[in-house]
């Protein structure tokens, strides 16, 4: 029936899959919500509650920037990706940002021509053993069978820990993270390895959490973060500095609680000042109203806010900061100055 | 004779000796053990060992059942309830049901809506399954029902269905106008006259937009069990046509129409269907320009559609090969035309045959609409795979979620093989 609309746009569809990749921010206002990629579902990171509602530490992300663009968390369209559509997904334009568990690799940086806006969570590598196994530590391994998914990273970097360690190992391969978890409740296998955060959300639906623990050495990178694709630095830019806003918010002691307040009147601190816009115009420089930071963390919280609420240590998931604190308290997480 | 009988004899007897009871081993439940069960030391040894197995199974799935708890708000809380009883943790099935049947997307409190859409499914179906009992007129229900049920679940103007169906109506009208003159100018007017209505209508509809307008639903909010409906039945009712097409198409003696019917369906058949959903999903999307899309679930509905149709196409070409060439020759000398003999000899011989077939992809069909999970579209089993399972609280529940998607699958699925066998019985006609 709409034929003419239809052939329309076929005619012109190269020049606007040319023009995609400009001014997403215009695209973003007019459209009046945000296209936000998220998984099908990871345990406190992105999942649907019993209403629909998304909710996780990677939507929180998602939210974040549709207040800062649009002044409304709820002005998203969230797009279930899976691990093999995600990027194809981002690349045609359909989603404006990815926040996705994707690890920051050179080749997706380079060679799939996207941006890294950060890092939102430091992941990587580890072991769970049952606890009746006594063993403390991953170098105390030597001989143990390994359930591990086949065809991924993890499979190489096991390979690597143990040949550096001179330590030998029998692997069992497992498609799926949910029949590992089924081969390793059953004894197939004295370890599971995958990464630390999947370990923690898989431990926290067994029956018996409290039989199996998870071993302190952390065996490789999985620097998690939200992108964009290449050629749009506005938008690069939009992104990552609202990331740095709720990770600057946490190290200033800006919470959702006492924004408002904190963004009624200029304070002491002036580098609070300028983040929540009673000073200076750190919004228009970005093309977004002065008040970006501000609506952002009055929607979400601040950075550890969110990692309480979502995956921390009070919820079932129960991870703790480690090299996701500040880096004020021994961790990774640093905001470059607003100014 | 008798006569002489009754005089020689000592006794005779005049009445009949009351028939009395087979014996207690050749009747009844006892022989059927007898002969079935225990009819010699092998089929013993396999009886009992029958008996075990099942046992062995109702032992852990009774309890799994009847120790089953329907309450709880996550994991913990359920197993806490259980307190190991080894009972099924069904108060998944109770909290997430709505998310099952509709997936998580489907604004709560239009839910009546797609209900209602499947409430009428049983009205509009009867007349076209049935056709033999019910009268002919009801078939109008069955072809009023496509554009209800779209106006039903997507929402919107009332026009664009209205539209849409005065398009098809006109294109008829046309066609049995034209027919005279011959079938193929026939369908050729028939087509051109129901594009000029869609196109007039469209820009009417857009006009009135909010004539009779329900709220908009976008297909991606689509899911659930509901989504696998939707695709199967679109998708079977679609293909069955196109198929008959494509079986015509590839007997055809003009040699572009069957080389294009050849290609198509060796080409199709020679692709997994995951494949097709792929390119629907990913590759379609970079030649249209952002925004503008066509709608993921026309994408499916179309690569699905021709996937199945190649299949029904190969299934009918089977029935069509199977009936005796005298067939076609009684067309040929009753003076019929083409069409004619097509529709009024070779056809209705041919689907016969190919029922079995045909019901055989269809329920293969319905069952493979939940690949569509994989390009991140949330049927039941995108939505147990995806948001259930993944969620805090109901990651570790994986029996009793599964066993409900077994349950409402089988259910369909054995429906229509029940149907099929039912039709074949009526549209019997040898004297076996």
């Amino acid at each position: 029936m709409n034929k003419s609309v239809l052939f329309g746009t076929l005619a012109f569809a190269g020049l606007a899959a040319a023009g995609a990749s400009a001014a997403t921010l215009d695209d973003v206002k007019a459209r009046g919500t945000l296209n936000c990629g998220v998984t099908t579902g990871v345990p406190g990171f992105a999942e649907p509650d019993s209403d629909g509602v998304w909710q996780g530490f990677d939507v929180a992300v998602c939210r974040a920037v549709a207040a800062a663009v649009l002044g409304d968390s709820d002005a998203v369209t969230f797009v279930p990706t899976t691990g093999k559509t995600r990027f194809t997904s981002l690349a045609s334009g359909e989603i404006d940002m990815l926040a996705r568990n994707t690890t920051w690799t050179f080749s997706r940086d380079t060679d799939l021509k996207f941006d890294f806006t950060g890092v939102n969570y430091y992941d990587g590598q580890g072991f769970m053993v049952p606890t009746d196994l006594g063993v403390a530590s991953a170098t105390e391994l030597d001989g143990a069978t390994v359930c591990i998914q086949t065809g991924t990273t993890t499979e190489l970097n096991l390979a690597d820990y143990f040949r550096i360690n001179g330590m030998s190992y029998e692997p069992v391969p497992i498609e799926t993270g949910a029949e590992a978890v089924q081969q390793f409740l059953a004894g197939a296998c004295d370890v599971y390895t995958t990464d630390r955060s999947a370990l923690a959300a898989q431990r926290a639906g067994f029956e018996n959490p409290d039989n199996y623990m998870l071993l302190p050495e952390v065996v490789s990178k999985e620097p998690l973060g939200p992108l964009v694709r290449h050629g749009d630095s506005e938008w690069f830019d939009i992104v990552k500095w609202t990331l740095y806003a709720l990770i600057a918010a946490e190290e200033y002691g800006v919470t959702q609680a006492n924004v408002e307040e904190l963004a009624s009147a200029p304070g002491d601190n002036p580098e609070v000042n300028r983040l929540l816009g009673t000073e200076g115009e750190l919004g228009a420089m970005m093309g977004v109203s002065n008040s970006w930071a501000k609506d952002a963390i009055a929607a979400v919280g601040n950075f550890g806010e969110i990692f309480d609420t979502t995956i921390g240590e009070s919820t079932a998931i129960g991870l703790a900061r480690g090299l996701n604190a500040q880096y004020t308290d021994g961790g990774l997480m640093y905001a470059p100055p607003f100014r | 004779m008798s006569e002489v009988h009754a005089h020689t004899v000592a006794f005779v007897r005049t009445s009949e000796i009351p028939a009395s009871p087979p014996p207690v081993a050749e009747a009844g439940a006892v022989k059927w053990i007898k002969d079935n069960l225990i009819s010699g030391p092998f089929n013993t040894i396999m009886t009992i060992l029958g008996i075990l197995v099942v046992a062995y199974l109702l032992a852990g799935l009774i309890p799994w059942i009847a120790n089953g708890t329907w309450t709880g708000a996550d994991i913990r809380e359920c197993r806490e309830i259980l307190q190991g009883s080894g009972g099924g943790c069904f108060a998944v099935i109770a909290e997430r049901w709505p998310q099952l049947l509709f997936g998580f997307q489907y604004p709560d409190y239009l839910r009546w809506r797609p209900t209602l859409a499947f409430v009428l499914l049983f009205l509009a179906v009867p007349p076209a399954l049935f056709v033999m009992f019910l009268p002919r007129w009801t078939l109008i229900v069955t072809a009023i029902y496509p554009f209800v049920a779209y106006w039903l679940i997507w929402g919107g103007t009332i026009l664009s269905p209205i539209v849409a169906a005065v398009g098809f109506l006109v294109g008829y009208l046309v066609f049995t106008k034209v027919e005279k003159r011959g079938f193929v100018q026939g369908l050729a007017a028939g087509i051109v006259a129901a594009v000029a209505v869609w196109w007039i209508g469209g820009v009417i509809a857009e006009e009135f937009s909010r004539v009779g307008a329900l709220e908009v639903v976008e297909s991606r909010a689509l899911g659930g069990f509901m989504l696998n409906l939707i695709l199967g039945v679109v998708c079977v009712s679609l293909s069955i046509p196109l198929g008959i097409v494509l079986a015509l198409g590839r007997q055809s003696k003009l040699p572009i129409v069957k080389g294009f019917c050849v290609v198509f369906i060796e080409f199709v058949r020679g692709v997994p269907l995951i494949t097709l959903l792929f390119v629907a999903n990913v590759v379609l999307a970079y030649f249209f320009p952002p925004n503008s899309n066509p709608d993921l679930i026309i994408r499916v509905i179309i690569m699905i559609t021709m996937f199945s149709s190649a299949y029904i196409a190969e299934v009918i070409r089977g029935g069509l090969a199977a009936l005796p060439k005298g067939q076609y020759e009684a067309g040929d000398s009753l003076g019929l035309d083409y069409p004619q003999s097509m529709r009024l000899i070779i056809l209705p011989q041919a689907l016969k045959i190919s029922i079995p077939g045909i019901v055989n992809v269809a329920v293969g069909l319905f069952k493979d609409t939940t690949l569509v999970s994989v390009i991140s579209m949330f049927d039941l089993v995108g939505m147990i795979r995806g948001p259930i399972l993944s969620s805090t609280d109901w990651t570790g529940v994986y029996w009793e979620l599964w066993a409900a998607a077994c349950v409402l699958f089988f259910i369909v699925c054995y429906g229509i093989s029940q149907y099929s066998q039912w039709l074949e019985r009526q549209l019997r006609t040898d004297h076996r």
